[in-house]
């Protein structure tokens, strides 16, 4: 069965109040289609798993200029001043997770692990109700690992089974989360016949990808 | 030269040949503008590039070649891209040598505050606390007082980036490093004395040498 889809389609299976992880850095690596149709669709109550909400009108950021979430957990919010008057006011829950951390809470939420063992945040505000370990004389922050229901990735091709590539550092957190949702939906720049990307190329086994989106299979 | 000129033409000093480098957004970012083209060392930025450049001409911004702030940047011949946890990776297992900071606060036991201002300003810590527990070189940039206050502490009053001990402070006034003993007063700036240093820090400030004079590259 063909996991080529229109976008309308393919945010269609997202239910109000879904927990979404989200690929992008500052928008980069951002799907853009698929964040302007949440917007359209007019999806609520989104838990969104993703490393920043960007700034206003730009990627994440539309779901937050929208009000489309409730909660983002997130490493970084200090560029979207609608996200941190939103988080003020009490009507957008912040959780602040440090970047490395958040890409391997992901990871190992995709990899069947429970969780990380870290330095970060040790002694730190990072670091309250959470375990620490000692391992070889070193503390270390118990990390749980993380998931979501459906993650939303970009990538700069896809192939028609679903594996994908990606472009410079628009990369990201895309590949980390394309592992740890039970639902994946890949909007690449473009797809292309299977076998048009190298096996050595591809990041994303297209396994993991249920569903492609593409400009044109708008009918 | 402004201040912040004068801070980042003295870390670039600190960089040396062959290391692995990351610098923070704003007054670390400007530090790369005072090396040499030919000063062989590489820099990363956190969102997943080894070999980023200044934006080389106009028209050749990409949007999938950005900065950790996402503004577009360059990449040099021989550019790697990856992922954040290879990003992270490379950051926390003691493959980073030199991370460059902005800080809110340093204090006398060397700990860096430089993510938050409890009911002002919460932006999130991004990857500072990763780069300062990881990094093998912490090096904080900043300025020495913020509208007059003292910004090298006693104690930190702010929440902290890290327990980690930072390794060198440079400010427009001072090269100061963080010891066992306490902070230790490298070097002043050219035109300023050892009194108005200690003036403007609340710690207390070691002077087992005399200071010298704070070196700034060409």
């Amino acid at each position: 069965m063909s996991k080529v889809s229109s976008v309308s389609a393919a945010v269609e299976k997202i239910p109000d109040g879904a927990v979404l992880m989200i690929g992008g850095f500052m928008g980069a690596g951002t799907p853009p289609m698929l964040i302007d149709e949440l917007v359209r669709q007019g999806k609520k109550n989104l838990t969104v798993i993703a490393n920043d909400t960007a700034r206003p009108g730009v990627g994440i950021g539309k779901l937050i200029d929208a009000g489309l979430v409730k909660k983002v957990i997130a490493s970084h919010i200090g560029t979207n001043p609608q996200t941190q008057k939103l988080m003020i006011a009490g009507e957008l829950e912040v959780d602040l997770v440090p970047q490395g951390t958040l890409a391997e809470r992901v990871r190992a939420g995709g990899s069947g692990l429970g969780g990380v063992l870290t330095p970060t945040g040790v002694g730190t505000t990072a670091a309250e109700g959470k375990k620490t370990v000692e391992l070889n004389g070193v503390t270390y922050l118990v990390e749980e690992a993380i998931k979501a229901d459906i993650a939303l990735i970009s990538a700069r091709s896809a192939d028609y089974s679903g594996n994908l590539r990606y472009s410079l550092t628009s990369r990201n957190f895309n590949p980390l989360m394309a592992l740890a949702a039970e639902l994946v939906i890949a909007e690449p720049n473009e797809i292309l016949p299977v076998g048009c990307i190298e096996p050595d190329a591809v990041v994303t086994p297209h396994v993991l990808v249920d569903v492609i989106v593409v400009k044109g299979a708008e009918k | 030269m402004n201040d912040k000129e004068i801070i980042a033409r003295r870390v670039a000093l600190e960089l040396k040949r062959g290391s692995l480098v990351n610098l923070g957004i704003g007054l670390p970012t400007m530090v790369a503008s005072y090396l040499p083209a030919d000063a062989g060392i590489s820099f990363q930025s956190e969102n997943g590039i080894i070999g980023m450049s200044a934006l080389p001409d106009p028209g050749l911004a990409g949007a999938d070649l950005t900065d950790a702030g996402g503004s577009p940047i360059g990449a040099l011949p021989g550019a790697c891209a990856f992922d954040s946890a290879m990003s992270f990776a490379l950051i926390r297992g003691g493959h980073l040598d030199v991370t460059v900071l902005g800080g809110l606060q340093v204090d006398e036991e060397g700990q860096l505050a430089n993510w938050m201002v409890p009911g002002k300003m919460v932006p999130g810590m991004g990857g500072a606390m990763d780069l300062v527990s990881g990094a093998k070189r912490v090096i904080v940039a900043m300025t020495h007082t913020a509208k007059g206050a003292p910004k090298i502490l006693k104690k930190c009053t702010l929440p902290l980036t890290s327990v980690r001990r930072v390794d060198l402070v440079v400010t427009e006034m001072a090269v100061i490093q963080p010891t066992d003993d306490g902070l230790v007063l490298l070097e002043t700036a050219p035109g300023v004395t050892v009194d108005q240093v200690v003036a403007a820090s609340e710690a207390k400030l070691l002077m087992p040498k005399a200071p010298g004079v704070m070196g700034i590259a060409a």
